[in-house]
């Protein structure tokens, strides 16, 4: 199920502004892997390149390569939302769908690629809601709005439907920013287990959380503001966190900077 | 990001008395007096009791206005009733004149609501599906002009929506007439009717359509405007086309303002006048009774300006505000079901 993620060269504009620049990396699979770095320096910003929800910007387009097991994310002729159904992805705050019920949040995605069937939507929806440590809060309560939950349980319950199309990799922009600390751990046990049956990328601004989940981290930064942000140093998070090989990595670890 | 306002805020018809009061209560003197504090904020709390009052003043205006406007309506309208020899609500017939008056409403109001309701079957969709263009498909240098277009039907005097309709739309659609009453005249709508196809409920129907239509778009735009960015992501990465985005994250965040905007339609549609009365044909008196869209008669709207060289006496006035009387409670009761609806779909509006 999980797939492995290679870019190269990857340079990302919005309209003439070069907003990143030449990264290239590789995504083994079944990992947790970390993008760090100041606000502004494109994390983010590569994390929506790889399910192409960038483009959803008008004027957003990308240059070099984004292979998921070999395949060019970027190959003409590759749907979107094709990708983006096999590439799942849960934002900074939680936005589970307002109007709907829990279940439907988390069969939103089924629904989406046309299952009808009611005992299989149940059992996955059982299924997701498990693997997102939400069952047990919630199974008495699957027809009451999504928008009732609590934050953390919230962004738990869009985890939940991110997993529910069983997608190659899960890509998470700052899941925990809007959440509270006893969150953020339930979110961050959730992220160990989940690395056995997915891909994850994770974007932080929280370092230990970076160095508490991920097996490898990205350290971005950019030269100067205007400037487009590049991929500073990327290794095993231990070595990133211990003994990084660039200065610029371990001011910014150390909290001289940014 | 700012956060999702919820659809009921740009939702028409509420009782401007509700937020106003809220707002009041909230602002009453806390257990802190302003002593410590000093002048800045003595000031600031007179500007808060200012406004506080001159906000609770126009929302009390509003309820007294139109308290007063029914207790008119009442008043005006009982004596005539009460002289009435046929049954208000059954009878088809209007003689206002002499000791014995015979009149009832059951025609008026057939034409009326049917005239509406088509009119908002025909325009809530069209509106819908112009705001959706215009907010979601449409390239930003198209999309603001041709939303000024919209706006500007709105401007367009009813007097002139009737000219056209009578001179341009009516010998337009006499085809289309003409095939549904024969392919569908089994249906009692549809059934053949006593006047000529240029002044048909159908053709004002259409016209009311046309007239209503800049309402609901401009209202439904600014609610799919406002769709949170976050909910629209959401649906796009689960690998939504854009049309199901639309589905999952636009339509039900937009409904309740879509809802309240045909609710404010369906009043003006209910209420229109001029257009109508020169449109549709009225009936002789006696004439049968007709379900069908292309008969004629008279709304409310249209039989009590029609009438308006009949009002030299109490009596016979009294009888067509008796009419006018249902008209406003045919608008209150309109409104209120928007509201319950509106009301109904807030748990899952955050």
């Amino acid at each position: 199920m999980a797939k492995r993620i290679d870019i190269s060269d990857l340079s990302i504009y919005y309209g003439a502004f070069k907003a990143v620049e030449d990264v290239t990396m590789s995504v083994p699979p079944r990992s947790v892997t970390a993008f760090i770095g100041p606000s502004g320096c494109g994390k983010s910003t590569v994390l929506r390149t790889l399910n192409r929800m960038h483009e959803v910007i008008p004027g957003a387009r990308v240059e070099g390569k984004v292979l998921l097991d070999g395949q060019d994310l970027y190959g003409s002729g590759v749907d979107p939302v094709a990708v983006r159904r096999t590439i799942g992805m849960v934002f900074q705050r939680p936005n589970p769908f307002p109007t709907m019920t829990i279940r439907d949040n988390v069969v939103a995605g089924l629904r989406l690629n046309g299952v009808r069937d009611k005992k299989r939507l149940d059992e996955i929806t059982e299924q997701s809601l498990r693997g997102a440590n939400l069952w047990n809060e919630v199974k008495d309560r699957l027809d009451k709005p999504g928008a009732g939950l609590s934050g953390g349980q919230q962004q738990r319950l869009c985890i939940a439907r991110a997993i529910a199309v069983s997608p190659e990799v899960l890509l998470m922009d700052e899941p925990c920013s809007a959440l509270d600390p006893i969150s953020t751990l339930a979110i961050e046990d959730l992220i160990n287990d989940l690395k056995t049956r997915f891909t994850i990328v994770i974007v932080t601004h929280n370092m230990q959380q970076a160095a508490r989940v991920s097996d490898q981290t990205a350290f971005f930064n950019l030269a100067a503001t205007g400037k487009p942000g590049k991929l500073v140093e990327m290794d095993s998070t231990s070595t990133i966190f211990n003994n990084p090989s660039l200065k610029a990595t371990e001011d910014y670890i150390s909290g001289r900077f940014g | 990001m700012s956060p999702p306002t919820s659809g009921p805020a740009v939702a028409g018809p509420s009782f401007p008395g509700d937020p106003v009061t809220g707002e009041l209560a909230s602002s009453a003197p806390g257990p802190f007096g302003p002593g410590a504090e000093g002048g800045r904020r003595g000031q600031g709390r007179l500007g808060d009791r200012l406004f506080g009052g001159a906000a609770l003043g126009s929302g009390l205006t509003v309820v007294l206005l139109v308290t007063l406007i029914g207790v008119f309506l009442v008043s005006q309208a009982l004596p005539a009733l009460a002289r009435n020899q046929a049954n208000f609500f059954t009878s088809t017939e209007w003689v206002v004149s002499g000791d014995s008056p015979r009149f009832g409403i059951a025609r008026l109001l057939w034409v009326t609501v049917l005239s509406s309701l088509m009119a908002l079957a025909i325009a809530v969709p069209l509106g819908m599906a112009v705001a959706l263009f215009l907010t979601q498909y449409a390239p930003r240098w198209l999309a603001r002009p041709a939303a000024g277009a919209v706006d500007l039907l709105a401007a367009v005097p009813s007097i002139v929506f009737g000219l056209w309709g009578l001179r341009v739309l009516g010998p337009l659609t006499g085809g289309t007439q003409d095939f549904l009453r024969d392919h569908l005249g089994f249906i009692p709508l549809f059934s053949a009717g006593s006047v000529s196809s240029t002044t048909t409920i159908f053709l004002a129907g259409i016209v009311l359509a046309i007239m209503i239509l800049p309402i609901i778009t401009a209202l439904s735009r600014d609610v799919f405007n406002q769709t949170p960015t976050t909910h629209k992501e959401a649906a796009l990465a689960l690998g939504a086309t854009r049309w199901e985005m639309i589905r999952t994250a636009v339509l039900p965040f937009g409904k309740p303002g879509v809802i309240s905007a045909s609710m404010l339609g369906l009043g003006r549609a209910l209420g229109e006048t001029v257009a109508v009365m020169m449109l549709v044909s009225s009936l002789p008196a006696g004439s049968a009774w007709s379900w069908s869209l292309f008969g004629g008669g008279e709304t409310f709207a249209s039989k009590i300006a029609l009438g308006a060289g009949e009002f030299d006496t109490p009596e016979k006035t009294g009888a067509y505000i008796a009419a006018g009387l249902v008209l406003f409670v045919l608008t209150f009761i309109v409104n209120a079901i928007a509201r319950v609806v509106i009301e109904r779909r807030k748990a899952f509006t955050e």
